[in-house]
């Protein structure tokens, strides 16, 4: 239960920081909404309603990148990390909350995103929306662990798309195939099993990224 | 009780500690001097738990849960004001009537004025109390501070002398400071890195 | 290693749908699994150096992920190679493991990135350790991604099950696949002692001074 605790304790923190500064949503929002517009002069009349999809994904994508960013930006400064670190709670807790605020933030950017989405674009059933839902679990529960590797680089938001690319691939081929395939479920179990695979890997490995 | 021998710390291909021995009995006083360099850094962030040893023993038997660090950056968040920030600890290192014992350090501290303000407006001088308060939050049984009297005006290093003094011989204490002379009276050991 | 090339240049059998140009795969193939043996390698390496926390692990993770890297990029050339000579294009996006190995190539030069970027020491270490971790994990879903892919990609048009091995095909194949493990070790046994005699003499020099 104190885990939980924790865990709850260190979000709110981020949201309540979130709310004061307003540096991260925001610019997920207009972000989002200013790639949707790009896509329209992007795609080409007769590129079929599918290439509509995969550059929503391109949209999800980099939209969460931008979040993840920031995502330890207000513990860089002062060397809040340290402090986090050295007190008595799980570390795997500073990984979870950072993983959950991130989580908001990107469904807030999407809450404009997807309805923004259908009014231009496509219609999006509830398989490609839960598609959606599951892949934010993944690229933030591996986006948090990484941009925490990242933030003690000295190239920092440079390496952060490097880092995640790779990884989120698969989300691609799993948010993309909930979407568009007549077979959508399959995709949705695999971006499940996706999801529980590097969450473990994420939490139980946290604690060696931020200790020395 | 701290206790080590032939302590070492690297970085890669840089040794910022070398070989260092250092014993600090239950309620002792220990001062760490040196040159800019020198490693005192360093050996409070092995203490404190934030790294460990490349080669040599140390044992620091405290749990994490009652050691209090001061590091040279005062470990608080910008954007939140010094009871955000104060209460954000307290859950974590999870005290009992952490409200209270939050209003008492600020009281003491000359920040209850200036408790709902973020501490992105607060003066260095300011920044340093709140980083003391946060060090002293949980009622550590070691204390390990890195520079306590750096950016505090005379006010704020009166009140410092006189909480140390007053935490000396109930606590353990390990300072790292340029003017050893200040605490000169209190001190039980010395260790000066080279 | 040159009885291998013999074997797989003369000896062989030529196969009957694919004629000369099958004759890559005794290459390919050896240097594709190696690869994936590199990367196992460097994982478990980087196991380690996070469990028992000694620092000579992750010389030792880096380099098998340095030797997989290598190993993956000639996996990328000999299959574009192959791809040329049975399909006549450089690039095909239908064959799963050439896909792979794009992704895994990706994956591990950001490993270098990350490596580069941080400053030596612990903290790199478990870092790189972690990442390492997370290619591995990597290996089968993204394998297990691009076959779903397929789904709505495109149909797949090639299918690798070609007639079964006969016995001196697959003698042949198990000869160069021991000779190219063989290199990968002493290439990585070389590099290894490189970089330690490397790290010594510069302990040494410190020592000294």
């Amino acid at each position: 239960m104190t885990y939980v605790a924790d865990v709850l304790a260190l979000t709110r923190k981020d949201l309540r920081v979130e709310l004061r500064g307003r540096d991260t949503l925001p610019a997920m929002l207009l972000f989002v909404l200013s790639t949707l517009v790009v896509f329209h002069f992007a795609i080409p009349d007769d590129a079929g309603d599918n290439a509509a999809y995969g550059l929503l994904w391109v949209a999800i994508v980099f939209t969460a990148l931008l979040g993840l960013a920031r995502a330890w930006v207000p513990e860089q400064e002062h060397g809040v990390l340290d402090g986090l670190v050295l007190a008595p709670c799980d570390r795997s807790a500073i990984w979870l909350g950072k993983t959950l605020a991130t989580l908001v933030f990107l469904l807030a950017a999407q809450a404009v995103a997807l309805p923004a989405f259908v009014l231009f674009f496509e219609p999006l059933d509830a398989t490609a929306i839960a598609g959606v839902l599951l892949a934010d679990i993944g690229i933030c529960a591996v986006g948090s662990l990484l941009s925490a590797m990242a933030a003690a680089s000295r190239a920092r938001e440079l390496l952060l798309p490097l880092l995640v690319l790779p990884l989120s691939i698969p989300l691609i081929v799993g948010g993309v195939g909930a979407a568009v395939s007549p077979d959508g479920e399959r995709f949705l179990l695999f971006l499940v099993l996706y999801d529980a695979v590097f969450a473990v890997l994420s939490w139980a490995s946290f604690e060696y990224v931020v200790t020395e | 009780m701290i206790r080590g021998r032939g302590v070492e710390k690297r970085y890669g291909r840089k040794r910022v500690l070398r070989g260092v021995d250092i014993s600090v009995p239950r309620g002792g006083f220990a001062v760490v001097t040196g040159p800019n360099g020198s490693g005192k850094t360093t050996l409070l962030r092995l203490l404190a738990g934030l790294a460990l040893p490349t080669r040599g023993d140390l044992l620091v038997d405290t749990d994490r849960s009652h050691i209090g660090y001061l590091a040279h950056e005062p470990l608080v968040y910008r954007e939140l004001t010094a009871v955000e920030n104060l209460d954000l600890y307290g859950r974590l290192y999870r005290i009992p009537e952490r409200r209270e014992r939050i209003g008492m350090l600020l009281e003491r501290f000359s920040l209850w004025d200036a408790r709902a303000e973020r501490v992105a407006t607060y003066s260095r001088g300011m920044t340093q109390r709140l980083a003391l308060c946060r060090a002293l939050l949980h009622e550590p049984d070691l204390l390990v501070l890195d520079e306590p009297y750096s950016a505090l005006d005379e006010d704020g290093a009166a009140l410092l002398d006189h909480e140390l003094e007053s935490l000396a011989g109930q606590q353990t204490l390990v300072v790292a400071t340029h003017d050893p002379e200040r605490m000169a009276a209190l001190e039980s050991s010395r260790l000066a890195l080279a | 290693m040159g009885l291998a090339l013999v074997l797989a240049l003369i000896v062989a059998p030529e196969d009957a749908d694919q004629g000369v140009s099958q004759r890559i795969f005794y290459i390919h193939v050896p240097i594709a699994l190696t690869a994936y043996f590199c990367f196992g390698l460097g994982a478990v390496k980087a196991l380690l150096l996070l469990w028992r926390g000694d620092e000579r692990y992750d010389l030792e993770s880096y380099v098998a992920i340095h030797q997989g890297t290598i190993f993956g990029a000639l996996t990328l050339i000999t299959g574009a190679i192959w791809a040329k000579a049975s399909w006549g294009v450089w690039w095909t996006w239908s064959s799963n493991q050439l896909v792979l190995f794009l992704v895994l190539f990706l994956f591990y030069c950001a490993y270098f990135m990350l490596r580069f970027s941080l400053e030596e020491g612990p903290r790199r270490a478990r870092s790189s350790a972690v990442y390492a971790l997370f290619g591995v994990a990597l290996i089968p879903v993204s394998f297990l991604a691009i076959r779903l892919a397929e789904d709505f990609i495109h149909p797949t048009v090639f299918t690798r099950e070609g007639p079964q091995m006969s016995g001196s095909m697959f003698a042949t194949f198990v000869v160069s696949w021991g000779a190219v493990t063989l290199l990968a070790y002493v290439l990585y046994r070389v590099e290894l002692a490189g970089k330690r005699l490397d790290a010594d003499l510069r302990e040494l020099r410190e020592a000294l001074q």
